[in-house]
C-alpha cells in the first residue's frame, strides 16, 4: 500500500511536469489557456492525493482552491480576455520549439540533481516532490521568459506558482500552506492585473496613442 | 545616576536642535542656541567626570528597535572621551557665541550644531551596535549639513560631497564589521559581542574593516582626503570640532572594537595601525608644510596628529598581544592622551584661524602678514597653540609626544622581529614629523601674524570678539595646565588602561613635585612644572638683564630695506619660499610637484613667472581611477535600465539557474 501511495504521488508530480512540457510547447493562446486548466486540474489530483496520504483535511481545501480558481475561474477569465482584445488566433513566434525543449530537459535535470542530494534526509515523498517542483517553477520561469505575449506570460506566472504549491503540499507537515495558497492566489490576482496594466499601458505609449485619445474624445 | 543625567542633557541637546527651528524668527537666537549647547556640554562634563574611577554604569532606553532598545554604557574610556567631547562641544560653543554673531545664515547651522555635539556624546555612550551605527551617522550626516553651510560655493558643494561619500564608505565598513562580530545569530550589544569567542580570520576581517571605517573618520591616509576639503569649508567653530573632537571619536570607535570587543590581540593587529600612522603622520606634515590655506593646513596637522595617536595604539596593541602590561598602558595612555591633547590646541588654532578670517576675509596665508599688531591676543593665544602643537615644553603636546616616544623605545623588547623591524622605521618617521611639524608652525605664525601685511584687507584687520578670545584663552590655559601638571591627567587615564590593556602606569600623582616617569623614576622623567619655571626665569631673567645693560627705551623704525629704497610688500619672505627646501628634499614622498619658471628674453618687458603644481598622489593615483572606474561600469550598465520585461526576467532566470548549478555542483 505504502508503494502504491508513493507511485501515485510520483505518477501525478511528473504528470504535472508533462503539462509544463506542454505548456512550453503550445504556441496557440487558446490551446495554451486549455492546457494550463490542465496543468492546474493536475496540482488539484496531486495535492488532494498528498492530502489523503498525509491524512492533512487542510490540503483539501488547498486542492478546492486550486481546482475553483486555478482549474476554473482564471482559465475562464483569461478566455474572455483574450477574445476581448481579438488576440484567441494569435499564433506565438516562440523562439525554436526544439532548443526550448531541450532547454526544459535540462532544468528538470539540473533540479533533480540539486533536490537529490540536498534533501537526501527527507522522506521519499517530500524528496520526488520537492524536485518536481523546482522543475516545475524552472519550467514556469522559462516560458515566461521566452513568450512575448502578455497571456503567454501570465500563465507561465501561474504554472511556476503551481509548482510552489506542490512543493508546499509535499512538505509534511505545514500548517500555514492553506494561507500561503489563498495568499499567493491573491497575488497572481494582482499581477495579472498589474501585467496587463503595464502592456496595455506600453501599447497606447508606443503604437495606439492617437487611437486612445480619439476613443477617450468620443466618450466625453 | 551620572549616565542618566548624561542622557538626560543629551537628549536636551537633540531638544535646542528643534528649538533653534521653532524660534529661527528671534533675532537673538544664535546666542541663545549656543549659549544652551554650551551650559549643556558643560553639564554632561560634570556629569561624567565627577565619579571618577567609578564603576561602568549601563541603561536602557525603550527608543530605536522595539525588541532591542537602545543600550548605553559609561565605563572609564567613554566618560574620557566624553569629556574631550564635551571640553570641545564647549568651547565651541562660546566661540561661536561671537563668531557666529555674523554669520549670514545662520539658520544653515543653527540646528545641526546642537545635533552633533549630541551624535558625538550618542557614539561614546551607545552600547549596541545599533545605537553605535545609528548615532555615528547621525553625527556623520548632522556634520555633513554643516559642511554644507556656504552651499553657494561650488567649492564647499564638492567638498560636501566627498566628505558624504567617504562618510558613508566608512559607516559600511563599520555596518559590516559589526555583521562580522554579530555573526549568525545577531546578537548586536557589545557585552555579547564581547564574550563570543573569535576565529582568527573573523577577528583579521573586522581588524581590517575597522580601520577602514574608523580611519575615513579619523582621516588615516589614504582615506584622508576629506578632511582637507571639508574643513576649510565648514564654519571655523564647526571646523574645530570636526577636526578637534570627531575624529577622536573616530579613535574611540577603534579602540571599542579593536582593544574591547575583539578581544585579546594577536601580535600581527599592530602592524596596520602602525604602518598606517606612520604614513599618516609623514604625508600629514609635509601636506601641512606646503599649504597655503590656513585652514586646510591645520587640516594636514590633524592627519598628523591622528597618524601619531594611531602609532600608539598600534604600539599598545604589539606590547598587549605580547602580554606586557606596563608598556600597554605607557603607549595607551600617551594616544589617549595625545587624543586630549589634539582636541584642546587644534580647537584653538581653528578659532585663531576663524578669527583671522573674520578679521581679514582671507583664508590665503601669502595674503595675509603683520597681524600681530592689529590682533595682539589672537595672536599671543595662536602662539600658545602653535607652541603647543608643536611638542615644545612646557605645554601638552610635548608630553604625549614624550610618551609616545618613550613607548617606543620600549619596542626592543617585542619578540617578534617583524615589529622590531618596523617600529625603529615608525620611530624615525614620528621624530621626522615632529621636526617638520614645528617647522610648519613656525611657518603657519611667522607668515600670517609677523612681518608686514601683504594685502589690503590684512592691513585692515581688527582684533577678535571677547568671546572668541575667552573660549581660546580657557582652552590653552587647558593646555598649559595639562603640560604643567601631567601626573592628572595620567592619572585620570589609567582606569581606562587598567580595563583596556590590563595594566597601568605607576601612579604618577604619588611622585613629588609633579614629575611623570614612565616606566620608572630611575629610567626617565619628566617634570613639566620645573621647565615652565626655569623658561620663565630665564626668560625674565633675560629681559631684566638686557634692559640693565641696555636702558634705553624701545624705539621703533622701519624695517631694513637691504639699500633699496621703498621695498615691495611682496620682497618679505612668503609661505612658499619658506616651504620650498621641504618640498623640494622630502616633497616626492608624498606628493609630485611640478616647477615651471617662464623667464623672458633680455630685452623683453614682461615679468618673470615661476608657477609650483602640487599634485596629490593618493588623489590621482587612487581616487581618480577609481571614480573613472565607477563612471565606466555605471555608464555601462545603464543599458540594464532599458530593457523589456522578457530581458529583465531572463536575468533573473540565468541568475537563478547559474546560482543552482552552482549548487548543484
Amino acid at each position: 500500500m505504502e508503494h502504491l501511495n508513493l507511485d501515485v504521488a510520483q505518477l501525478l508530480a511528473g504528470s504535472l511536469v508533462l503539462v509544463s512540457f506542454m505548456l512550453l510547447y503550445q504556441d496557440r493562446l487558446s490551446g495554451l489557456i486549455n492546457i494550463f486548466a490542465l496543468h492546474a486540474v493536475a496540482l488539484t489530483l496531486s495535492v488532494a492525493w498528498q492530502a489523503y496520504v498525509q491524512h492533512a483535511p487542510h490540503l483539501y481545501v488547498t486542492a478546492g482552491i486550486a481546482l475553483i480558481f486555478k482549474a476554473t475561474i482564471i482559465p475562464v477569465a483569461l478566455r474572455r480576455i483574450v477574445k476581448q482584445l481579438r488576440i484567441h488566433r494569435t499564433v506565438e513566434i516562440v523562439g525554436g520549439i526544439g532548443p526550448t525543449m531541450f532547454l526544459g530537459m535540462f532544468l528538470v535535470a539540473l533540479s533533480l540533481v540539486v533536490m537529490l542530494p540536498a534533501t537526501a534526509s527527507a522522506d521519499p515523498f517530500a524528496r520526488e516532490d520537492l524536485a518536481f517542483a523546482l522543475a516545475i517553477v524552472l519550467l514556469g520561469l522559462l516560458m515566461m521568459v521566452t513568450r512575448r505575449n502578455a497571456v503567454s506570460q501570465i500563465i507561465g506566472f501561474m504554472s511556476l506558482e503551481n509548482g510552489l504549491i506542490l512543493a508546499a503540499a509535499g512538505a509534511d507537515g505545514m500548517p500555514l500552506v492553506v494561507e500561503i495558497s489563498v495568499a499567493l492566489s491573491v497575488l497572481v490576482a494582482f499581477i495579472v492585473i498589474g501585467i496587463f496594466l503595464f502592456r496595455i499601458r506600453e501599447r497606447f505609449d508606443t503604437v495606439d496613442l492617437f487611437e486612445l485619445d480619439r476613443v477617450r474624445g468620443e466618450k466625453r | 545616576m551620572p549616565l542618566d543625567l548624561a542622557l538626560i542633557f543629551v537628549g536636551a541637546l537633540f531638544c535646542v536642535s528643534v528649538l533653534s527651528i521653532r524660534r529661527r524668527a528671534r533675532s537673538d537666537i544664535s546666542r541663545i542656541i549656543y549659549t544652551l549647547c554650551c551650559a549643556l556640554c558643560v553639564l554632561i562634563f560634570v556629569a561624567v567626570v565627577s565619579p571618577r574611577g567609578a564603576h561602568a554604569l549601563s541603561a536602557t532606553l525603550p527608543l530605536g528597535l522595539p525588541w532591542i532598545g537602545m543600550r548605553f554604557r559609561l565605563d572609564a574610556l567613554s566618560a574620557f572621551f566624553l569629556a574631550v567631547v564635551n571640553i570641545g562641544g564647549a568651547a565651541a560653543s562660546v566661540y561661536a557665541i561671537g563668531y557666529g554673531a555674523h554669520e549670514k545664515h545662520p539658520m544653515r547651522v543653527l540646528p545641526f550644531f546642537p545635533a552633533f555635539i549630541a551624535a558625538m556624546n550618542c557614539v561614546v555612550l551607545a552600547d549596541d551596535a545599533f545605537t553605535f551605527l545609528v548615532a555615528w551617522e547621525f553625527m556623520s550626516l548632522s556634520s555633513w549639513a554643516l559642511v554644507l553651510a556656504s552651499h553657494q560655493e561650488a567649492e564647499s558643494r564638492s567638498a560636501a560631497y566627498i566628505y558624504l561619500l567617504m562618510a558613508s564608505f566608512g559607516t559600511l565598513c563599520l555596518l559590516m564589521a559589526f555583521g562580522v562580530l554579530g555573526g549568525v545569530g545577531g546578537a548586536y550589544d557589545f557585552s555579547t559581542i564581547r564574550e563570543a569567542p573569535k576565529d582568527a580570520w573573523k577577528a583579521g576581517l573586522v581588524l581590517g574593516l575597522v580601520i577602514l571605517g574608523a580611519g575615513s573618520k579619523a582621516g588615516l591616509v589614504p582615506l584622508h582626503i576629506w578632511l582637507p576639503l571639508a574643513h576649510p569649508a565648514a564654519p571655523s567653530h564647526v571646523s574645530a570640532l570636526m577636526s578637534g573632537v570627531m575624529t577622536k571619536v573616530a579613535i574611540y570607535g577603534f579602540i571599542r572594537i579593536v582593544f574591547d570587543l575583539l578581544g585579546q590581540p594577536a601580535f600581527w593587529w599592530s602592524i596596520h595601525p602602525l604602518v598606517l600612522g606612520a604614513l599618516s603622520a609623514m604625508t600629514g606634515i609635509l601636506f601641512a608644510t606646503v599649504q597655503s590655506d590656513l585652514k586646510k593646513l591645520l587640516a594636514y596637522s590633524t592627519i598628523e596628529n591622528i597618524g601619531v595617536i594611531f602609532v600608539a595604539l598600534g604600539l599598545a596593541l604589539a606590547f598587549k598581544a605580547n602580554g606586557q602590561a606596563l608598556p600597554a598602558a605607557l603607549a595607551f595612555t600617551a594616544a589617549l592622551f595625545h587624543v586630549f591633547n589634539h582636541a584642546l590646541f587644534k580647537s584653538v588654532l581653528f578659532f585663531g584661524a576663524g578669527a583671522v578670517l573674520g578679521a581679514t576675509g582671507e583664508k590665503n596665508i601669502e595674503k595675509l602678514g603683520g597681524l600681530i599688531k592689529s590682533m595682539p591676543r589672537t595672536a599671543f593665544l595662536f602662539l600658545g597653540g602653535c607652541v603647543a602643537i608643536a611638542a615644545l615644553p612646557p605645554l601638552n603636546g610635548f608630553v604625549s609626544e614624550w610618551l609616545v616616544f618613550q613607548a617606543i623605545l620600549l619596542t626592543p623588547s617585542l619578540p617578534q622581529w617583524i615589529l622590531k623591524l618596523i617600529t625603529p622605521l615608525v620611530g624615525v618617521a614620528l621624530a621626522l614629523s615632529a621636526a617638520l611639524g614645528a617647522g610648519c608652525y613656525v611657518r603657519a605664525f611667522g607668515i600670517v601674524f609677523l612681518g608686514r601685511a601683504r594685502s589690503a584687507a590684512a592691513q585692515a584687520a581688527s582684533e577678535t570678539d571677547g568671546w572668541s578670545l575667552g573660549a581660546m584663552s580657557v582652552l590653552l590655559a587647558m593646555c598649559l595646565l595639562a603640560g604643567v601638571a601631567p601626573s592628572f591627567m595620567i592619572d585620570t587615564i589609567s582606569p581606562a588602561a587598567q580595563e583596556y590593556v590590563g595594566g597601568r602606569m605607576i601612579v604618577q600623582g604619588d611622585l613629588p613635585w609633579l614629575t611623570i616617569a614612565p616606566v620608572a623614576e630611575s629610567r626617565s622623567s619628566y617634570n613639566g612644572l620645573l621647565v615652565f619655571v626655569f623658561i620663565l626665569l630665564s626668560s625674565f631673567g633675560a629681559m631684566r638683564l638686557i634692559r640693565t645693560l641696555w636702558p634705553r627705551p624701545v624705539r621703533r623704525a622701519p624695517p631694513w630695506d637691504c639699500g633699496y629704497a621703498d621695498s615691495s610688500l611682496a620682497t618679505q619672505y612668503t609661505a612658499s619660499s619658506f616651504a620650498q627646501p621641504v618640498r623640494r628634499a622630502l616633497g616626492g614622498l608624498a606628493f609630485s610637484t611640478r616647477e615651471s619658471l617662464d623667464m623672458p628674453l633680455p630685452g623683453e618687458t614682461r615679468a618673470a613667472r615661476f608657477t609650483v603644481e602640487i599634485g596629490d598622489r593618493f588623489m590621482n593615483g587612487l581616487y581618480t581611477p577609481l571614480a573613472k572606474a565607477v563612471w565606466f561600469c555605471a555608464g555601462r550598465l545603464n543599458v540594464v535600465n532599458f530593457l523589456s520585461i522578457q530581458e529583465y526576467l531572463g536575468l533573473v532566470f540565468v541568475a537563478l539557474v547559474v546560482l543552482l548549478i552552482i549548487v548543484a555542483l
